[in-house]
C-alpha cells in the first residue's frame, strides 16, 4: 500500500525556441507521500509543473496516473485526471465568500442550493480543520487560510495528486506550520502531493522524498533521510565548474581602510527583511547570495530605495544621505538591475532607444529631453558594445530575447556611469555565452572603479565575479566570506545553516 | 487541535453589505434629518412614493448596470436605449398596435442591443466604454429616425393603464378637509420592485448570478475556478440590455410620451446611482438593494435641496455632485484602510473584517 | 541595417494607419458623391472681410475645439489607462468663467487675456482635483471624473448666475470666427497654435517618454526615478488647459453661453478620436497628431453626413456604425482571425498553382 505509485511521469521533454527547458525528466510519485520537488532558477521545476497541469503540452515522455497512460492537454484534462493545483498567488475571487469559492464553477443547473453547499463546506473546512467560516468573505482570511482553502477545493474535487507550487513564500511561521499539519492531514489520507518551495528547512520538515532537478534535467531522486541538507543544496547548484575561472580575481580588500562608497547601518525595508550592516568600496564586487525567498533580492531593494525602508542610516563616500525613493539613489549614483526583468525592468512596448536612455534622461531631469540624434548615438554605442542582437534601435524592446533585453537594461545602467551598480540575477533566463559575457563586463567594470553587488541564483557564477559573499538565509544574514574562504562547499554550509564553515 | 472557535459570533461583513449598509444608513439618516427640519411633505408616505414613481425606470435600468459593473464593465446606452424604446413603442400604439405588441417591441429592442453589445465586447473583446457608447449614439440617432417631433400616445388602453395606480390606504395621510388620501404608487413602482427582488435573488442565490461576482473580483481567477467567464460577460450585458428595453416601457407608461431627449444622462444618474449603492466599477463588489437606495438617496438629496430655500437651478446637480465625491472617497478610504487592516479601532467588534480572528488565535 | 532602421522609422507612423484611412474613405466618399465638395471659394463675410468658404474649412474649423480638447485626452488616456469624461463641463466652466470676466467691464484685449488667464487657472484647479483623485486615491479615472461630469454644468450654470449671457464685441467675433483680413478661420489658427505648444512642450521636457513609461510600466517607471503620481497629476492639468481653450474658443463663436448645450457630448467624440487616432485606450504608446486626426476624421463624416441632408439628430446613428465598424476591425480578435484567413488562404494558393 505505502508504495503504490500513483503519478509516473518517464523521459519527458520540452523545448521552447532556443532553450531546452526539460530533456528526458522521470518523476515517480506513490500514494500518500509528500515529495518536494527542488532546483534553482532554471531548473525546469515550474516547466514540469506546467506540462503535468496541462498548461504546456510536452514534447516527449508518458504521464501516467495510476498506471494508465493520459493525455493532458488542458488545465481540465488535468482536472479530471485528478491533478489539482493550488498556486503561489491564489486564484480564488477574494470578492466571495470561502464556500462560494470552494464550489464555484463546479455546479451544474442554475440554482445553487446554498444552504447544503454552506454546510458541505463547514464540515470540509471542520475536517481538515481550517481556521475559516463558509460565509466568511475569502479576502478577510490571512493569505494561508486563502491557501488552504484552494486546497479543500481541491481535496473535495477528490484529487489523487496535489501540486502545492511555491504555496509556503508569503507566509509566516505559524502559518507555515498550519499548512504542514494540513498537508500531513492529506498525506494520512492517501493522497500524494508535490511540493515545490525553495525553503529547505520546511523540504526537511515534511517531506518523504526530494527530486532534484537542474537546467533541465533530472538529478535524482532521494529519501529525505538520506540526503543531509548540504548535500542537497550541492545538487541543486551543480558542483562542476566550468572552466572559467579566469575572471576569479585574488586583491581582496579585506584591509582597505578607505572610506566605503556605500554604507549602510540597521537598514530594514517594509518587506520584513531583518536591519542589516552593509558597506562596499569602490571597485569591489560583491554578492548576495542564498536561495530564492531568503531575502537577497530584498536587501538590495532596500539599499536602492525601491521598497519604502522603515529604519536604517546610510552615508555615501563617507557623508549621511537620504535615501527614500529610487530617483534619490539615482542621484546618489546607484543603479540597480532589477531581478523581474518583465514586471521592473522592460517598458514593453517602447523601442530599444528609449529604453536604453529612459534612465539617463530621467537624471538628467524633466526640461533636458536628449535630442534624438543624442539617444540615436548613445543606443547605438551601447548596441554595440554589448552586442545587443536588434533590428535597429527603433525595434520594440519585447521583441528582443530574454538575454538581449537584459542587455538593454544593463545599458541603460550603464549609460548612467552609478559609481555603484547593483545587479539582481542579472543572468537569469539566458544563454550561456551572454552569462559569460555579463560575467566579463561585470568585473571590466569593477576594473575601472566601479562597485557592484551581484546577485545570482548560480553559485560558481558567484564565486568566479564577487570577491565577497554576503550569505542569507531566512531573511537574515547569516554570514560573510571573503578571500580563501570563498569555496562552494564553504557557501554551501552556511546557506544549509549549522554546519558554519571556519 | 485545531477546533474552531465554540464561540458563535456573528460573520464579518463582506465588503458589498458594508458599503450597502452604509449607504442604508446615510439614507436613512438623511431622510430622518429632512424629517425632522423641514417636517411637511417628507413626513408622508406619498413623498417615497413619489420618489419611487419618478425614478421607477431609473432604478430597473441602475439594476442592470449594477450587473454589468459587478461583473466589471459598463454599460453607457442604457439612457439611448430607453429614448428610442419609448419612441417606438408610442409611434407604435399611435399606429394601432396594441399593449402587449409593445411591450413586446420594448423588450425586443432591449435585448438587440444587449446581445449585440454583449456579443462583441466578450468575444470580440473590445472595451466596453467604446461598444456602449457607440450603442448609445445609435440608439439616440436611431430614436429621431423613427420620429423627430414629440409624440403623445393615443391609444385609450395605454392611457388607462398609465392612469391606473395602487392604492394604499393605510400609508395615506388625512388631509385639511379630513377626507383621507391614500397613497398612490404607478405600476412601474411595482415593476421596479420586483425586478429589485428578482435581480437580488439571482445575484445572491444562482449560479449566474455568482459567477457575476466571480469575474468581477477577478477574471482570471475565475477562469482557473472553472466559471464561463465569456458567457457570463455577454449575459451580463444581455441582462441589462432587457431591462433597459422593460425600463423604457415603464418609463413610457410614466410620462405617456416620446421625445427625443426622454431619460437624457440616464446612464450616468444609473451609474452614479449604483455608485452610491455601494457598487465598485472596479467589479466584484455590489447589491441591487444599495442601488435602490442609491437611487432614493439622489432624489431625497433632490427634495433636500429644494426644500432647504436653495432655488437656484443649480444647487441640486452641485449638491449630487459633491454627494457623489463623498461617497466615491469614502469607499476608497474605507476599502483602502480595510485592506490594511488598520480599520480594526474604528470600528465594532462584528463589523471587523475577520483579521482579528486570526488563525494563530485559533490555534492556540 | 540602414533599410531596417528606416523601415522601423516609418513604423512609428504606422497608428496612424486607422485614422487617416478613416479619412481618405471619406474623402473618396465624397468626391465620387459630389466632386464639388472639397471646393474651397472666397466670399465676403457680413462684415465686408475676404473669407476662406466651403465644405473643407467648416470641417478644419468646426473640429476645431474637438482637436484641441482630445490632444488633451490622449495625455491622460496614456497615463492614466483611462478617459475623462468631463471635459465638455470643464470646458463650460471654463468658459463661463471668461464671460464672467469679460461681462464685468469693458471689452478689450487686456481684459480679454485677463479672463483667459483666468479660466485657464480655473480650469486646471479642477483638472487637479481630477487628477488628485485618480493620482492619489486611485479612483479609476471615468468615476473620478463622474463627480465634474454631473454637477460641473450647474457649476457653470452658477458662475454665470444666469441662463445665456452673451458678450457682445468684435474682438470676441474676431476670436469666434475672423480676424479682419485673414481669410482663415479664427479656432484653425488657435488649434495650430496649441499644436504648436504642445509639439514644443514635447521637444523641449520629456513628458512624452515619461507618460508612456507611466502608462505601460509604472512600477518599472518608479524604479527609473519617474513619479508615476505626479505625470499622472500633470496629464490632468494639461488637458484642463485644453478646455480651457476650447470653452473660449466655443463661447466666442457664439458671443454667449450655454451651460447646457455648450460643447455637449464632447467627451464621447474625445473619447472617440483618441480610439480612432490609434491609441491603445488601456494606456501606453500614444500618438496626438493620430487623436487630432481621430477628431477631423469624426467631424469630415459629420459634414458629409450634413451635406448628405442626413437630418442633424440622425447623425449620431450613423457615426455609431461607423464606429462600431473601425473598433471591430481593429480588435485584436478580429485581427488574429483575419491573418488566420490569410495564412490559410496563403496555404492554399501554391496548391492551386501545383495543380494548374
Amino acid at each position: 500500500m505505502q508504495d503504490r505509485i500513483v503519478l509516473s511521469m518517464r523521459g519527458i521533454g520540452k523545448s521552447f525556441p532556443g532553450v531546452r527547458a526539460l530533456h528526458n525528466v522521470d518523476f515517480t510519485l506513490r500514494e500518500g507521500e509528500i515529495h518536494a520537488l527542488m532546483g534553482e532558477n532554471g531548473a525546469g521545476k515550474s516547466t514540469l509543473i506546467k506540462v503535468l497541469t496541462g498548461v504546456y503540452t510536452k514534447d516527449a515522455g508518458t504521464i501516467s496516473i495510476d498506471s494508465t497512460e493520459i493525455s493532458i492537454r488542458s488545465p481540465q484534462d488535468a482536472q479530471k485526471a485528478g491533478i489539482s493545483t493550488v498556486y503561489q498567488e491564489i486564484t480564488l475571487c477574494p470578492n466571495l465568500t470561502v464556500a462560494e469559492n470552494m464550489f464555484i464553477g463546479r455546479e451544474n443547473g442554475a440554482l445553487v442550493g446554498w444552504r447544503r453547499r454552506y454546510q458541505r463546506a463547514g464540515e470540509i473546512l471542520d475536517s481538515l480543520g481550517i481556521p475559516a467560516r463558509p460565509r466568511q468573505q475569502l479576502g478577510s482570511c490571512s493569505l494561508a487560510v486563502q491557501q488552504m482553502v484552494a486546497i479543500a477545493r481541491a481535496v473535495d474535487m477528490d484529487c489523487k495528486v496535489l501540486i502545492l507550487d511555491e504555496p509556503t513564500s508569503s507566509l509566516d511561521d505559524k502559518e507555515v506550520e498550519m499548512l504542514f499539519s494540513l498537508m500531513r492531514d492529506l498525506k494520512s489520507r492517501g493522497v500524494g502531493i508535490i511540493f515545490v518551495t525553495h525553503f529547505l528547512e520546511q523540504v526537511y520538515a515534511v517531506s518523504d522524498r526530494i527530486t532534484v532537478l537542474r537546467n533541465g534535467e533530472l538529478v535524482g531522486e532521494y529519501e529525505v533521510e538520506h540526503l543531509p541538507q548540504v548535500e542537497l543544496v550541492a545538487k541543486m547548484m551543480g558542483k562542476e565548474l566550468q572552466g572559467l575561472s579566469d575572471l576569479k580575481r585574488d586583491d581582496s580588500p579585506d584591509d582597505d581602510e578607505s572610506t566605503p562608497v556605500y554604507e549602510a547601518s540597521a537598514l530594514t525595508s517594509t518587506t520584513g527583511i531583518a536591519p542589516f550592516d552593509f558597506t562596499i568600496r569602490q571597485g569591489e564586487v560583491n554578492g548576495f547570495t542564498g536561495l530564492l525567498g531568503s531575502g537577497r533580492s530584498e536587501s538590495v531593494r532596500a539599499i536602492f530605495g525601491a521598497d519604502r525602508t522603515s529604519s536604517g542610516a546610510i552615508r555615501m563616500d563617507g557623508l549621511t544621505v537620504r535615501n527614500k525613493s529610487p530617483k534619490q539613489a539615482m542621484k546618489h549614483g546607484i543603479g540597480y538591475l532589477p531581478e523581474d526583468r518583465k514586471d521592473d525592468g522592460i517598458i514593453a512596448d517602447l523601442s530599444v532607444r528609449e529604453n536604453i536612455i529612459l534612465a539617463m534622461q530621467v537624471m538628467k531631469g524633466f526640461f533636458h529631453p536628449l535630442s534624438q540624434s543624442q539617444q540615436e548615438a548613445f543606443a547605438d554605442e551601447y548596441i554595440k558594445a554589448l552586442e545587443i542582437k536588434t533590428a535597429s534601435s527603433d525595434t520594440p524592446i519585447k521583441s528582443l530575447s530574454g538575454g538581449n533585453q537584459q542587455k538593454v537594461i544593463l545599458a541603460r545602467w550603464l549609460l548612467t556611469h552609478p559609481k555603484y551598480l547593483i545587479l539582481d540575477e542579472p543572468t537569469r533566463g539566458i544563454d550561456v555565452g551572454t552569462k559569460t559575457e555579463i560575467q566579463r563586463l561585470v568585473r571590466k567594470l569593477a576594473e575601472e572603479g566601479m562597485s557592484v553587488t551581484f546577485i545570482s541564483s548560480e553559485i560558481e557564477e558567484m564565486l568566479r565575479t564577487c570577491s565577497r559573499l554576503i550569505v542569507m538565509r531566512d531573511r537574515h544574514i547569516v554570514g560573510e566570506l571573503r578571500g580563501t574562504e570563498l569555496t562552494q562547499d564553504n557557501v554551501m554550509r552556511t546557506i544549509a545553516g549549522g554546519e558554519q564553515a571556519q | 487541535m485545531m477546533k474552531r472557535s465554540p464561540l458563535k459570533r456573528r460573520e464579518p461583513l463582506t465588503d458589498t453589505m458594508l458599503l450597502v449598509t452604509i449607504t442604508i444608513a446615510i439614507f436613512f439618516i438623511m431622510y430622518f434629518s429632512a424629517m425632522a427640519i423641514w417636517g411637511g411633505g417628507f413626513l408622508r408616505w406619498q413623498r417615497v412614493f413619489d420618489m419611487l414613481n419618478d425614478n421607477a425606470a431609473l432604478i430597473i435600468v441602475a439594476c442592470g448596470l449594477t450587473i454589468v459593473m459587478i461583473g466589471g464593465g459598463i454599460d453607457i446606452s442604457v439612457g439611448g436605449v430607453i429614448a428610442l424604446v419609448v419612441m417606438s413603442c408610442v409611434v407604435h400604439l399611435n399606429a394601432g398596435g396594441s399593449i402587449l405588441t409593445a411591450a413586446l417591441l420594448a423588450i425586443g429592442i432591449g435585448l438587440a442591443f444587449g446581445v449585440t453589445q454583449g456579443f462583441l465586447i466578450s468575444y470580440l473583446e473590445i472595451q466596453p466604454f467604446i461598444i456602449t457608447l457607440a450603442g448609445m449614439f445609435f440608439a439616440r440617432g436611431m430614436t429621431t429616425i423613427v420620429s423627430v417631433q414629440p409624440q403623445k400616445v393615443a391609444h385609450e388602453g395605454f392611457k388607462a393603464l398609465m392612469k391606473t395606480k395602487i392604492e394604499i390606504p393605510w400609508l395615506g395621510y388625512i388631509a385639511k378637509k379630513g377626507n383621507l388620501i391614500p397613497a398612490r404608487a404607478e405600476i412601474g413602482v411595482v415593476v421596479a420592485l420586483v425586478i429589485v427582488a428578482i435581480v437580488f435573488f439571482m445575484l445572491r442565490k444562482t449560479r449566474l448570478g455568482r459567477g457575476f461576482y466571480a469575474i468581477g473580483g477577478s477574471s482570471s481567477s475565475a477562469l482557473m475556478l472553472g466559471v464561463n467567464v465569456k458567457r457570463t460577460r455577454f449575459l451580463s450585458y444581455v441582462i441589462s440590455g432587457l431591462l433597459s428595453g422593460i425600463a423604457g416601457f415603464v418609463f413610457m407608461m410614466h410620462t405617456g410620451a416620446g421625445n427625443a431627449t426622454n431619460a437624457a444622462g440616464a446612464e450616468m444618474n444609473a451609474i452614479a446611482s449604483a455608485i452610491i449603492g455601494g457598487t465598485l466599477l472596479s467589479g466584484g463588489v455590489g447589491n441591487v438593494i444599495g442601488t435602490l437606495f442609491g437611487v432614493l438617496t439622489l432624489s431625497t438629496i433632490n427634495a433636500i435641496v429644494t426644500s432647504s430655500g436653495l432655488r437656484d437651478p443649480w444647487w441640486q446637480e452641485i449638491t449630487v455632485g459633491a454627494m457623489l465625491c463623498f461617497f466615491i472617497l469614502l469607499q476608497s478610504v474605507v476599502l483602502t484602510l480595510r485592506g490594511k487592516g488598520g480599520f480594526k479601532a474604528l470600528m465594532p467588534q462584528w463589523l471587523r473584517a475577520g483579521k482579528q480572528k486570526t488563525p494563530s488565535a485559533d490555534l492556540t | 541595417m540602414k533599410l531596417h532602421s528606416s523601415k522601423a522609422r516609418w513604423g512609428r507612423y504606422a497608428q496612424l494607419l486607422v485614422p487617416l484611412l478613416s479619412i481618405l474613405l471619406i474623402v473618396v466618399f465624397n468626391l465620387l458623391r459630389d466632386p464639388s465638395f472639397f471646393s474651397v471659394g472666397m466670399s465676403t463675410n457680413n462684415l465686408g472681410n475676404p473669407v476662406l468658404t466651403g465644405n473643407l474649412i467648416s470641417i478644419l474649423n468646426g473640429a476645431s475645439e474637438l482637436a484641441i480638447i482630445a490632444m488633451g485626452m490622449t495625455l491622460v488616456t496614456a497615463a492614466c489607462g483611462g478617459q475623462d469624461i468631463s471635459v465638455g463641463a470643464l470646458a463650460t466652466i471654463a468658459g463661463s468663467v471668461f464671460v464672467k470676466i469679460l461681462r464685468g467691464g469693458e471689452i478689450t484685449r487686456v481684459s480679454i487675456l485677463v479672463g483667459f488667464l483666468a479660466c485657464c487657472v480655473v480650469a486646471m484647479l479642477f483638472g487637479a482635483f481630477n487628477g488628485t483623485l485618480v493620482s492619489v486615491f486611485k479612483i479609476q479615472p471615468m468615476i473620478a471624473t463622474l463627480v465634474l461630469f454631473t454637477c460641473g454644468r450647474s457649476v457653470a450654470y452658477w458662475i454665470n448666475g444666469g441662463a445665456t449671457p452673451t458678450i457682445e464685441s468684435p474682438l470676441i467675433t474676431a476670436i469666434g470666427s475672423f480676424i479682419p483680413g485673414c481669410p482663415i478661420p479664427t479656432p484653425i489658427l488657435i488649434v495650430a497654435v496649441v499644436a504648436i505648444v504642445l509639439g514644443l512642450a514635447f521637444r523641449i521636457t520629456t513628458l512624452g517618454l515619461y507618460t508612456q513609461t507611466v502608462g505601460i510600466n509604472q512600477r518599472a517607471a518608479r524604479l527609473n526615478g519617474i513619479n508615476p503620481m505626479a505625470i499622472k497629476l500633470l496629464s490632468f492639468l494639461i488637458l484642463g488647459l485644453c478646455c480651457a481653450v476650447a470653452g473660449c474658443i466655443s463661447v466666442s463663436r457664439l458671443s454667449l453661453i450655454n451651460h447646457e448645450t455648450m460643447l455637449l457630448e464632447i467627451e464621447m467624440d474625445a473619447i472617440l478620436a483618441v480610439a480612432i487616432g490609434g491609441n491603445a485606450l488601456g494606456g501606453g504608446k500614444f500618438k496626438v497628431s493620430g487623436s487630432v486626426l481621430g477628431a477631423y476624421a469624426i467631424q469630415a463624416l459629420t459634414t458629409t453626413l450634413y451635406a448628405m441632408k442626413v437630418p442633424s439628430t440622425d447623425v449620431k446613428a450613423y457615426k455609431a456604425i461607423v464606429i462600431i465598424l473601425i473598433v471591430v476591425i481593429s480588435s485584436p480578435v478580429v485581427k488574429q482571425a483575419m491573418s488566420r484567413l490569410w495564412a490559410k488562404i496563403r496555404d492554399r494558393n501554391p496548391r492551386k498553382e501545383v495543380t494548374a
